[in-house]
């Protein structure tokens, strides 16, 4: 079972980028999981949404505590929210950032076996022209970790945003996958 | 024709809007309130869509919902209404209305913790303190369980002349995708054809009335009847687990689900989302060597006092995790299988550990946590104590 952890603020769409998650690797035949911190989400508050991806029927109805993966869509959230708890040996961290590979690892906690960084605010104000970055990080989810390939990643985000919106959407995953820099540390 | 499920990735109040669509369910009348708010808006929206010719209530008010439910079923029509928590307080009185009239409703109740303190997640307490209006209460581990509940207790209730309260957890299943299998519309009709009411308001030939006066020299006969009804359902809840499990592969023709009753010392009995962790955590303690087992109780109205005997005839233990609790008394679960289990003869060591009251997250670890306690209790042969508030911050 593969556990990933959103790390987002309220707004960004964090629930969504683990509901389009889930919704990809199920096209690609797994089973999945994906749900909300249930706290009380406002508005530009830290969000935390959860996706779990597996071969097997999902059974355990928890939060995930140690992910395999840390997703972090909004930058500023690396000053405050301790991203890598419980982050597993072998883990990956994926960012939203403009800053450089060490200005990053200096503010996590623990050192990621992988660190890969876009910074997908750019590309989503170029791309829609609003800073939502849950489908431009989801090219970056792809691309790092190689759990679900992007087309299915694409498919599940125009199932969730109607016509043009939602090729808008898939080309900033698209651009997002390319432009994604991915460290082995 | 050959059965293909649909596979969706659905949060359980989807699954829920679904199978009320796919039952062709005619009338809702609902009230909105978090986290039950978007079963009905996700039936709205199929309204909206031509997808279905629900005839949709909206009202000001749980209390008004349930009665406008009621109005809706004594017509005849298959009605359906959700709510959770204090709008279920506020539809109490309606409840016990559904149900003296035996009009076969079908709810989903999202189990969210009494206020106050103010709390929106998960917790027992609200559909448990509806023991006692005369409705059946079925509990889902997981969406699909939603799914699968809503359309068996539509055949259930329509057969018994008894109400059915679907009962899932706030946002760990209300607002959490998973895969949900679907049943193609075709198959769902041959297993849940139109409901045929033997009475109506609105057979004007054959003129009734609902919710009559009954004077002492009737009253207590409509309540045995109402009670022989609950256990009549016992074998109409089996029969019709039994034919659901036939057409589409799940089977629900036991109340208790159980795993490894028979080779275990204990098992954790409990109810609704938080024993798809205590089944996960079950086979890791397997593979540990720890003899224990599950017994998941799908159905607490009727309750299923036969197959807790059986139960309690094969293990030493039971640890029950109630997530509600009694005021004054115990976990509510717990109180009810001792009760049970009084005049049988069987008595195995039964501990109450109240878990995850108001959402607090009921994890592996803690199963594990609890697993060493029970053991412990066994090889002693004696309870440590009978009720333990297991999370309580020390």
């Amino acid at each position: 079972m593969i556990e990933i952890r959103f790390h987002g603020r309220g707004g960004q769409g964090a629930v969504t980028a683990a509901n389009i998650l889930a919704s990809a690797a199920f096209k690609e035949g797994k089973y999945v999981q994906a749900f909300p911190f249930f706290g009380v989400e406002r508005r530009g508050a830290p969000v935390t949404a959860f996706t779990r991806i597996d071969d097997r029927p999902i059974r355990i109805k928890t939060q995930i505590y140690e992910p395999d993966i840390v997703v972090v869509l909004d930058p500023s959230l690396l000053d405050t929210v301790d991203v890598t708890a419980g982050l597993k040996d072998n883990g990956i961290v994926i960012v939203n950032t403009e800053k450089s590979k060490e200005e990053v690892l200096e503010k996590l906690k623990k050192k990621p076996a992988k660190l890969a960084l876009v910074d997908a605010t750019t590309i989503a104000l170029e791309i829609l022209g609003l800073p939502i970055t849950n489908t431009a990080i989801l090219g970056a989810v792809a691309k790092a970790t190689r759990i679900v390939d992007l087309p299915y990643i694409q498919e599940a985000i125009k199932e969730t945003f109607s016509g043009s919106l939602g090729e808008k959407n898939a080309k900033a995953a698209e651009e997002s996958f390319n432009k994604t820099v991915i460290y082995e540390l | 024709m050959e059965y293909k499920p649909i596979r969706k990735v659905v949060s359980g109040n989807y699954a829920a809007a679904y199978a009320v669509k796919h039952a062709r369910v005619q009338v809702v009348a609902a009230y909105p309130i978090t986290p039950q708010t978007s079963i009905i808006e996700k039936i709205a929206e199929f309204i909206a869509n031509g997808e279905t010719d629900i005839q949709y209530v909206p009202v000001e008010s749980e209390h008004s919902a349930m009665a406008a439910t009621i109005g809706a079923s004594a017509t005849g029509a298959r009605a359906f209404t959700a709510t959770a928590a204090q709008g279920l307080a506020l539809m109490h009185e309606m409840l016990h209305w559904a149900s003296g009239a035996r009009l076969p409703i079908v709810m989903v109740d999202v189990n969210r913790a009494m206020a106050p303190p103010w709390s929106v997640w998960d917790d027992q307490t609200d559909s448990l303190a509806q023991r006692d209006t005369g409705w059946m209460q079925f509990y889902a581990e997981n969406n699909q369980e939603v799914y699968d509940g809503v359309l068996m207790s539509y055949k259930i209730a329509e057969t018994v002349n008894v109400p059915v309260m679907v009962v899932e957890s706030a946002f760990i299943l209300s607002h959490t995708y998973d895969v949900v299998e679907m049943i193609p519309q075709e198959l769902v009709d041959e297993f849940l054809p139109p409901r045929k009411p033997l009475y109506t308001l609105t057979d004007f030939d054959n003129p009734v009335s609902v919710g009559a006066l009954a004077t002492p020299n009737d009253y207590y006969e409509f309540r045995y009847k109402l009670a022989k009804a609950h256990e009549d359902a016992k074998k109409v809840i089996k029969d019709v687990g039994k034919e659901f499990g036939e057409r589409f592969g799940r089977d629900y023709s036991s109340m208790i689900e159980t795993g490894y009753i028979d080779d275990a010392d204990f098992v954790f009995m409990g109810m609704g989302s938080l024993m798809g962790t205590v089944k996960q955590a079950v086979d890791l303690l397997r593979d540990e060597g720890y003899r224990v087992g599950y017994a998941k109780v799908r159905w607490f109205r009727p309750f299923p006092k036969e197959e807790l005997e059986a139960i309690a005839e094969s293990v030493k233990g039971i640890a029950v995790l109630d997530r509600n609790f009694s005021f004054g008394q115990e976990g509510i679960l717990f109180n009810e299988a001792k009760g049970a289990l009084y005049n049988t003869g069987e008595r195995p060591l039964m501990k109450d550990y109240i878990v995850g009251l108001g959402g607090r997250d009921f994890t592996v670890p803690d199963v594990k946590a609890i697993a060493e306690n029970m053991k412990a209790i066994i090889e002693k042969g004696e309870l440590d104590r009978e009720v333990e508030w297991y999370h309580l911050k020390r």
